[in-house]
């Protein structure tokens, strides 16, 4: 087994190539082709929890970021049907949660917000508005942790776990009252720095991890997002 | 306790389970159970001992639901919240006892000695309205006996000897001293059969493991846990990845709200079931087996441990079973601490890893990577059953039982509005007429077939049979007469859904809290015809994107009843002449419902401050 084996597919038609073991997303990564995530990112083990990236293979919806390629598969991504999924789980995280973006430092950079104006999110929703009461940890000198706008997308728990090899978040709870919770009593009782991996801007997709004091220092409509739409970023599908 | 004494404490109960982080649940159960909470101070001892973040044994504790932080009374009563409980009149029971030791639902008394609590289903439903109290489970009462139980308990008697009497069967074994009852109302051909055990073991020890999974699979056995997947393509899966070690586990967690058939299985035919996994270890070459036993099903354990110490005894587990040189195999009983997901097979291997529940992303599948890494075989109890006899009296037989998809017998659980509830051993194939009648439920209004996962019918489907081609289920079968309310049903069984989804996926998560604010709003006499379709696509998408079977098959009590009972839900909707639209109030729903949980939610509680 010295040479790596091509698998070929499609995605909405097109012909693609990849390697044996590969994920759909990371597949259609190389091909430019994008897949839209929350949980998933570059650098991290896929977690398949969002379930923004759903897909259907041979017409069965199945999350693309921990999804296997296969020889001949048939992957559908941008159709209407699946457009409405994505819609519904991007509002279900916003109505979760307690977002309010035109004060949020996130704003901007932030991915949940990008990916609702991807989607076309844009009429009051549906759904009704769970407006959970949820705590801010302050207590760190340079990391406060807003879990308002939390995803549970768990990026900060695996980069903190398999990059910082420290183990600062981790999940408690279950069902809708499953949260990210700190290794200690608080912020300030874990041995979390704002050097960490975990603590970086690449990190949390929302503004629930801040970095103190630097708030923005990108002024708003000269942010990321500000910029260009979420994946299309031709050469970097994933960011 | 003081400080020392509580380290030491937990220090040795880490030791008994070898330090080992992977036995987290064992240790979590002794330390609850001790100590009647796992603190802050608990937890990092924890970690600090079996070498791991304090983070993850708090993930840990705060996943089961019979782990607590805060510290729960001496004598714990848990009171089964089951719509079958609820029908047979649990809300009495629960004010007498709250009456009784002056403590709400979710209270612990100010001395330490009582809490009350909720549990889901604890498999007793048959013999409704039924609670544990600590592990003793107590079975048909009535405001009479809830009374003098919970007097007999504040002038200081033990759980144990609250019993006045004891079930049928080995419930009253002096192991299990349980007021259990079986309820077996008919013994069919295959399980209920003969008690005699053990000569399909004995067969198996002379044929090889090809030999074995070809006679499985010509059985045509089906898994009995609910998904109906071929046992043999299972097992030579299992068979054939290449590993040096497997392992073989018992599906006993038997969570699914009207199920008990399992509970029966092992009380009565326990060998025939260690038999079974005995025979799968054969098969695949496994030495190490575990059978998952629900912890609300704890009082069975002593009773299981002797069987498996017997089998020991007679040579049929542990090194060179049957003198064949090289067969070893054994199995330890793992407990549960009351999660319904644990069930599901991959949850089910983390839980036994000392995990949270939570299912992994497949593939790859349990059978070619799942406890410790190693290709798994996970079945239920009735399928490792099954296989012993299989082996006994031939593939063939078998299969001419039953019909051509779906071969051998059934256990029905059944309960409910019925005169005769337990457990009846039927062939594949059965209708659900037949079934009612057996059961003495002939004017059932609706029948939930499969519990809250399966689907609600109306007399007119009740010729349709029972089997993989019609009406699959793992057993459960439900019975409402016609002065039930439908949608309290619905309602109740999202309730379910959303205290037991694991949180992991979104759709599940958030998507079953939506659909229960939209069944209340129905029910208010809120909703317009428009609610109708948003219930229908948000349960599209809940199916279609959850992670795991628990969130792909939670929509379906809503999606069942509004196809068969239509014209509840239209009685129900509010016509608007001037187009407004009624308006609705999420927190005061949430309040109800937090009310109704008897839970306080750390999340959505209003008053909760930091
Ligand atoms: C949410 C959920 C709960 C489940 N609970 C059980 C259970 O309590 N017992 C069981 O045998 N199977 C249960 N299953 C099915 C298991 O995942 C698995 O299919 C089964 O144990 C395989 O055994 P079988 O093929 O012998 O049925 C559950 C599945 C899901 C999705
Ligand atoms: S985290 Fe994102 S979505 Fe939430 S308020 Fe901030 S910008 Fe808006
Ligand atoms: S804190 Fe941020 S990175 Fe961590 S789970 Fe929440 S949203 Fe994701
Ligand atoms: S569907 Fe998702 S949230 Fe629900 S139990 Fe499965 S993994 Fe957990
Ligand atoms: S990106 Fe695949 S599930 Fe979140």
């Amino acid at each position: 087994m010295t040479t790596e084996t091509t698998i070929t597919f499609t995605i909405d038609g097109q012909t693609i190539e990849g390697r044996a073991g590969q994920s759909i997303m990371d597949a259609a990564d190389q091909a430019g082709i994008y897949i839209p995530r929350l949980c998933d990112v570059e650098g991290l083990h896929p977690q398949g929890s969002c379930r923004v990236c759903t897909v259907k293979a041979n017409g069965r919806s199945t999350a693309s970021c921990t999804q296997p390629i296969e020889e001949g598969l048939e992957v559908e991504n941008e159709t209407r049907e699946l457009r409405n999924y994505r819609r519904d789980l991007v509002r279900m995280l916003f109505h979760e949660g307690n977002h309010l973006c035109p004060i949020c430092e996130a704003s901007g950079n932030c991915e949940l917000q990008a990916m609702a104006y991807r989607l076309g999110i844009t009429q009051a929703s549906k759904f009704p508005y769970l407006q959970p009461v949820r705590p801010l940890d302050a207590s760190h000198p340079d990391i406060a942790l807003d879990t308002n706008r939390c995803i549970r997308c768990g990026r900060c728990i695996r980069a903190s776990k398999d990059i910082d090899g420290k183990h600062v978040f981790g999940y408690v709870g279950r069902g809708i009252e499953k949260q990210v919770g700190v290794n200690g009593s608080k912020l300030s009782k874990t041995n979390v720095s704002i050097e960490d991996y975990a603590i970086s801007p690449d990190v949390c997709p929302v503004g629930c991890i801040i970095r103190k004091g630097e708030g923005f220092k990108t002024p708003i409509g000269a942010r990321k997002y500000d910029q260009s739409i979420i994946g299309t970023d031709k050469k970097q599908p994933g960011n | 306790m003081t400080t020392d004494n509580q380290h030491d404490l937990i220090t040795d109960i880490c030791t008994r389970y070898g330090n080992d982080k992977g036995r987290m649940l064992d240790i979590l159960t002794a330390v609850q159970e001790r100590l009647r909470c796992i603190d802050e101070t608990s937890m990092h001892t924890i970690a600090d001992t079996i070498g791991c973040s304090r983070i993850e044994v708090e993930g840990v504790v705060t996943f089961y639901s019979f782990f607590s932080v805060e510290r729960k009374g001496d004598i714990t009563i848990r009171l089964c919240d089951d719509i079958v409980d609820r029908f047979a009149g649990m809300k009495e029971i629960s004010m007498i006892f709250e009456e009784e030791l002056g403590i709400k639902l979710g209270q612990t008394s100010d001395d330490g000695r009582f809490s009350i609590d909720h549990a889901a289903c604890i498999g007793m439903c048959d013999q409704a309205p039924a609670a544990l109290i600590n592990d003793v489970v107590i079975t048909s009462l009535t405001p009479e006996s809830a009374r003098d139980i919970a007097q007999k308990l504040k002038t200081g008697t033990p759980p144990q000897e609250l019993l006045n009497s004891v079930g049928d069967g080995n419930n009253a074994h002096e192991l299990i001293r349980a007021m259990v009852n079986n309820n077996i109302r008919r013994f069919g051909e295959v399980l209920f059969d003969d008690a005699n055990t053990g000569k399909g073991l004995k067969q198996a020890l002379h044929q090889s493991p090809q030999d074995i999974i070809e006679q499985v699979i010509e059985s045509g056995l089906r898994g009995c846990g609910g998904a109906g997947f071929p046992t043999g393509r299972k097992w030579s899966m299992a068979a054939n990845t290449p590993a040096t070690e497997r392992y073989v586990i018992c599906n006993a967690d038997e969570g699914e709200p009207g199920t008990f058939k399992d509970r029966v299985l092992l009380t009565e035919r326990a060998e025939l079931v260690i038999e079974g996994m005995t025979i799968a270890a054969r098969a695949i070459a496994s030495t190490q087996g575990i059978i998952y036993l629900r912890g609300e099903y704890a009082y069975l354990k002593p009773y299981l441990e002797a069987c498996l110490q017997s089998q020991r005894d007679s040579n049929f587990l542990g090194k060179n079973i049957g003198n064949v040189d090289g067969f070893d195999f054994d199995i330890r009983i793992q407990l549960g601490a009351g999660a319904y997901i644990c069930g599901e097979e991959s949850s089910l291997i983390s839980s036994c890893e000392g995990l949270r529940g939570e299912p992994k992303n497949r593939p790859p599948y349990p059978v070619e990577k799942g406890y410790l890494d190693c290709p798994t075989l996970v079945n239920n109890v009735e399928t490792f059953a099954c296989i012993a006899r299989i082996i006994e009296r031939g593939a063939q037989w078998f299969n001419s039982i039953g019909t051509d998809d779906s071969s051998g017998t059934k256990l029905i659980s059944i309960s409910g509005d019925c005169d005769r509830p337990g457990v009846y051993e039927l062939p594949y194939g059965t209708t659900v007429h037949e079934l009612l009648k057996l059961a003495g439920a002939e004017q059932a209004a609706a029948v939930q077939v499969g519990g809250p996962s399966g689907q609600m019918i109306d007399p007119t489907a009740y010729g349709r049979k029972i089997c993989f081609e019609d009406l699959p289920t793992g057993g459960a079968i439900i019975v409402f007469g016609s002065h039930r309310n439908i949608l309290e049903i619905v309602e109740y069984y999202l309730d379910f859904f959303i205290s037991e989804s694991c949180g992991y996926c979104t759709p599940c998560r958030v998507g079953n809290v939506f659909l229960k604010e939209r069944i209340g709003k129905i029910r208010k006499g809120f909703a317009e015809l428009m609610d109708l379709d948003y219930l229908r696509e948000l349960s599209n998408t809940v199916i279609q994107t959850s992670r795991c079977g628990l969130g792909q098959t939670s929509p379906k009590p809503v999606i069942s009843s509004m196809d068969n009972f239509p014209l509840v839900y239209s009685a129900l909707l509010k016509e608007h002449p001037d187009g407004m639209r009624a308006s609705f109030d999420i927190q005061k729903t949430l309040e109800e419902s937090r009310h109704l949980a008897k839970r306080r939610s750390h999340i959505f509680d209003t008053s909760y401050d930091n």
